[in-house]
């Protein structure tokens, strides 16, 4: 298991197709997920869990964040999907549709009870805690910071939409307000906020305006619905050359009104300030994490 | 542990396997499989199928396999499936740990 993965994409692949499985590990994405809940017909759990064991287990693609989305917390499923998913050791375990803080610690102390079992490093499998709900938007601070292992929270807008009785649409207004309480929690908490799917593989242009929105927001990361998405969505994340060159300008100057020892730095007739200094770091820090060399050397 | 009844698991698609597990009546392990690449990967296939049955000590059993391409960890997962069927069993993970073998 990886830290500080890149976790700016993630596709989901079902766990009833080896071809599918296969295929995923060469598409760019950051995060593959193998899916044992809504791509797995009822009858076919239990080959999905053979399946994604071993699949994680002896033929784990290199280089990739792996999750293993288990069935819902109330679902029958759930038990056997921690025993399998847990001795498959991926980076983590996505939970769907958690609504409260103490279905996390359940599910921790499963876990750990697993790991104790197998010999297993304990807390060495993270959650990411997909959000899909009213109530999991109104909880989702105490969510983010229910258990040491929940390191991303995720939102599903159409489950979300569902249950608020609300219209799903394109420009998304409707889960503005949910993006941003889970962005905030998620901020509170120091954890990956990731961002709905965008549901229209035939719409390029769609997908570039709801980028902009994730982007715009402060998203860290998005679920891609297909992998014709992931390209668009990695670059979303990626800042381009002319925004890292901007970060440099921002901290050199910082730098050299230090060195100069004057009270107010100025960058283009306009004050260089504190939250300008932690966007010029961000967007640095998000191109070395992307593997871009900044300023002929990895800051 | 004895098949009680006939059961399959996997699929023909592509990089996968089908498996139809039978009681044999008659005893012992037969293994009929058709593969495409049976000259080259049949021994490495047969020998998969026959670890799995052996993890869970099943000794008489006819196998029926329809290979299209899988690797092996999908042979193992479709193996372990369709014993667990046969023999209506749940399986029990901690055979999987390092101390439980």
């Amino acid at each position: 298991m990886e830290n500080n993965h890149l976790m700016r994409t993630s596709l989901y692949a079902g766990g009833t197709s080896p071809v599918k499985m296969i295929q995923a590990g060469f598409y760019n994405e950051d995060c593959l997920v193998y899916d044992l809940e809504d791509s797995v017909s009822a009858g076919e759990k239990d080959a999905a869990r053979f399946l994604v064991y071993n699949a994680v287990k002896y033929q784990r693609p290199a280089g990739k964040y792996i999750l293993i989305r288990v069935n819902g917390i109330y679902s029958r499923e759930l038990d056997e999907d921690l025993e399998a998913a847990v001795r498959a050791q991926p980076d983590a375990i996505r939970i769907p549709k958690v609504e409260y803080a103490e279905e996390v610690q359940r599910i921790d102390e499963k876990v750990t009870a697993i790991e104790k079992k197998a010999g297993l490093p304990l807390g060495g499998v993270k959650f990411w805690c997909n959000i899909e709900s009213y109530l999991g938007v109104l909880n989702a601070q105490q969510i983010a910071t229910s258990s040491p292992r929940v390191v991303a929270m995720a939102l599903g807008a159409e489950d979300f939409t569902a249950s608020m009785s609300a219209q799903r649409t394109k420009p998304g207004w409707e889960i503005f307000y949910a993006r941003n309480a889970i962005l905030m929690a998620c901020r509170a908490a120091g954890i990956s906020a990731q961002d709905a799917v965008f549901s229209d593989i035939n719409d390029p242009d769609g997908l570039q305006k709801d980028l902009e929105m994730t982007r715009t927001l402060g998203f860290d990361g998005k679920t891609c619905v297909h992998p014709r998405q992931i390209d668009a969505v990695n670059a979303c994340f990626t800042p381009s050359p002319k925004e890292i060159r901007n970060a440099q300008r921002v901290l050199e100057a910082l730098e050299e009104a230090a060195r100069n020892h004057t009270g107010v730095c100025v960058l283009d007739g306009g004050m260089v300030d504190k939250p300008m200094e932690i966007r010029a770091k961000t967007t640095l820090a998000k191109a070395v994490a992307a593997g871009i060399k900044v300023g002929g050397e990895q800051r | 542990m004895e098949l009680k009844k006939p059961a399959m698991a996997g699929t023909t698609e592509s990089s996968d396997v089908m498996i139809t597990l039978r009681p044999n009546p008659e005893g012992g392990i037969v293994i009929d499989l058709k593969s495409d690449v049976k000259a080259l990967f049949g021994d490495a296939i047969e020998k998969t199928i026959r670890e799995v049955l052996g993890d869970f000590d099943v000794r008489d059993a006819l196998v029926n396999v329809v290979d299209k391409g899988a690797l092996d960890f999908v042979i193992r997962a479709r193996m372990q499936c369709a014993i667990c069927r046969a023999a209506e069993i749940e399986y029990d993970w901690s055979r999987e740990d390092e101390n439980g073998k």
